[in-house]
């Protein structure tokens, strides 16, 4: 029977299946970060219990980093937590990239920069943003801290097959159209909630013809859909981003590995239980406007007409009347990073639609490389030149102001255009109004002082 | 994990759609590395603006929360899960529930009901009416009842199990043990490792 690549990867975990069970299903590679993750070493501890496997996990800090002045500028709770994450490391043998080593980063875009995210792997992560390591054709969850223990302690998971939807995106991206416009597109589409129990798999000629880069922020996203996961089959581009990376195989086992690859894209008339299509020449560059991510409109547009009380509230939280244009929204803050957009392909398109130019006087702008290895190469190439002489901020890497549980937070009522994947209340910092964007459309807006159509720039 | 099997109390009504685990609870206590005491940041943010329904006196003894469509979508921090049970709840009712908080909330033994819509709208309008009346969840039955309102709900039949019998999940992987060593020693040489 013809399968999808969501159950060819599924089927070759399964540990073990009971009926009426969920299946068991083995976990090729854990990532672990400070804050999800004390409890669950804690509690490991106290039932008298090891990792079972450290070679399969991997940890960094990420979330409470400051991305200036180093581990001093954190809190002191923030402190406590990643040297809890030290002693938890040390003790049960897990590599660890801390603050100050070269392979530092956010935890999605560390994964597959190391080569360690591969096709047909089974990931998991406290975070939901795990989504993202899909996009090189793996399984991967976000979980909750109790199945960090438990993965932790059996290098298992118990679950349920999710159902499949089947996400096209066919066409070629009208100009100024990114990644990250296409899945903003797509949650606008489906809503919040239109992926709930279900794995996407985003296929089509638009989704071939991304990058690596682009396809991980899509499949980051899937979570702001309410998907399980994200994935998109692995393909030449996949293997030649792959190809030489850290931990990726190398001689025969790259042909092996290779081999193994080509056979997980879904197979003709494979059946999904979902299918929806979208044409890519009707994607535009878009804003959101609310407090969730499917609230978005056009840059064109304007905020529009609450349809509900969610609306009302989300405009009165962001300060924000029915019909103003998206244009006419003036700027406090410009925000450059995150898991979904802070890769070297990202800082590269916004850098170019800075170059030899000067952001707004009333804009803080600031720019967070999503690992030290992007900021390495970024430097290499000279950007971070582009950036300061711009008048960005140029930062050391980590989750910064995506979250805000580190020093970088907006202030009450300031407003930021960010390249993040959650626009939610309080999420840049208490009082903080959050437009997302993708990075080339943040970067318009901060030389403007408010959104620019990225399309009329240059 | 205490089994949970009947559970019977007041009603908090929060009638929003899309609560994100964000509000539930905010970013500025993920830093803690303890997995109690997050009961007092509930809905730190939404609270601190006032006349939040957690905080009218008449809703002080609800055990169960009862919330719009999509609750606790978003992070995945359990941290929102601890919180609510934490802050006294034992079961949270919406029509439908994000996967990982749902998944969060079972592993923790805080009973993710969900049920139809309109069943969900006739509870927030008795708790709105009369907070002091009160709603009885039979995780064996999948049944929900108050005052005269009948409902039943769905629950992964595994799940439900270990709920109903406090089961730790750890400990009842560890006994497939042998079949995890059978899958490992069966894995390609070529994936990834770290050491």
């Amino acid at each position: 029977m013809p399968q999808t690549l969501a159950t060819k990867v599924w089927q070759r975990h399964v540990v073990a299946t009971a009926a009426g069970e969920p299946d068991l299903l083995y976990v090729d590679l854990h990532l672990v970060h400070e804050v999800t993750s004390p409890q669950a070493f804690e509690s490991l501890r106290l039932a008298g219990r090891r990792v079972r496997r450290p070679d399969l996990t991997l940890a960094t800090m990420d979330h409470d980093v400051p991305t200036q002045g180093g581990r001093a500028a954190a809190d002191p709770i923030a402190q406590r937590q990643m040297e809890a994450l030290e002693d938890n490391c040390r003790r049960e043998g897990i590599q660890l990239y801390g603050m100050g080593s070269a392979r530092q980063g956010i935890v999605h875009i560390i994964g597959p920069e190391l080569g360690l995210t591969q096709p047909g792997l089974f990931i998991v992560c406290g975070d939901s943003h795990t989504s993202t390591h899909g996009a090189l054709g793996a399984i991967a969850f976000g979980v909750g801290t109790s199945e960090v223990e438990h993965v932790l302690a059996t290098q298992t998971m118990r679950q349920r097959s999710p159902k499949q939807m089947a996400l096209t995106v066919d066409g070629d991206l009208p100009r100024g159209v990114t990644a990250k416009d296409v899945v903003l597109g797509i949650i606008a589409r489906i809503g919040v909630a239109g992926g709930q129990g279900h794995i996407i798999e985003y296929r089509g000629s638009t989704i071939r013809s991304l990058g690596m880069a682009g396809r991980m922020t899509v499949c980051n996203m899937s979570i702001e859909a309410g998907a399980r996961a994200g994935m998109i089959a692995p393909d030449d581009v996949t293997f030649a981003y792959l190809e030489g990376r850290s931990f990726a195989p190398t001689g025969r086992a790259w042909d092996e590995a290779l081999d193994d690859w080509r056979r997980l894209p879904t197979d003709p008339d494979a059946r999904f239980d979902r299918e929806v299509r979208i044409d890519a020449a009707q994607l535009e560059p878009y804003v959101t406007w609310g407090t969730n991510p499917g609230q978005s409109v056009p840059v064109t547009g304007r905020v529009p007409a609450p349809t509900g009380e969610g609306d009302t509230r989300a405009l009165a939280y962001m300060g924000l009347e029915a019909g103003t244009a998206i244009q006419d929204i003036p700027l406090d803050r410009v925000f450059i990073g995150s898991c979904t957009n802070a890769r070297i392909e990202d800082l590269r398109v916004a850098a170019a639609v800075l170059k030899g130019k000067h952001v707004h006087p009333r804009v803080r702008a600031m720019v967070v490389p999503g690992s030290a290895s992007v900021k390495a190469a970024a430097e290499a190439e000279g950007l971070d030149a582009v950036f300061r002489q711009a008048g960005f901020e140029w930062r050391d890497a980590g989750c910064s102001m995506c979250l805000g549980m580190n020093p970088d937070i907006l202030a009450p009522g300031e407003r930021c255009a960010s390249t993040s994947n959650r626009n939610f209340e309080g999420r840049q910092g208490r009082g903080g109004r959050t437009h997302l964007v993708s990075p080339p459309m943040a970067a318009a807006a901060a030389l403007a002082g408010h959104f620019v159509d990225v399309r009329e720039v240059g | 994990m205490d089994p949970v099997r009947t559970i019977q109390g007041r009603m908090a009504p929060l009638d929003r759609a899309n609560v994100d685990t964000d509000q539930i609870m905010p970013k500025q206590f993920l830093k803690r590395i303890e997995r109690s005491g997050y009961g007092p940041f509930l809905f730190y943010d939404w609270r601190q603006a006032g006349g939040f329904v957690l905080d009218d006196p008449a809703y002080r003894e609800a055990t169960v929360l009862v919330a719009g469509p999509n609750f606790g979508c978003g992070s995945s921090r359990e941290h929102a899960a601890w919180g609510l049970q934490d802050a006294g709840f034992r079961a949270v009712i919406a029509p439908s529930l994000a996967d990982i908080f749902r998944a969060n909330c079972v592993k923790i033994g805080l009973l993710p009901v969900e049920l139809d819509e309109p069943a969900v709208r006739e509870l927030l309008a008795l708790a709105t009416r009369s907070p002091d009346s009160t709603v009885r969840i039979d995780l064996s039955a999948q049944s929900v009842s108050a005052d005269g309102i009948e409902s039943r709900f769905s629950i992964d039949p595994f799940w439900k199990e270990c709920l109903l019998n406090g089961w730790d999940e750890i400990a009842l992987t560890l006994r497939a043990d042998d079949a995890i060593a059978a899958y490992e020693a069966r894995r390609p040489d070529w994936l990834p490792r770290l050491a």
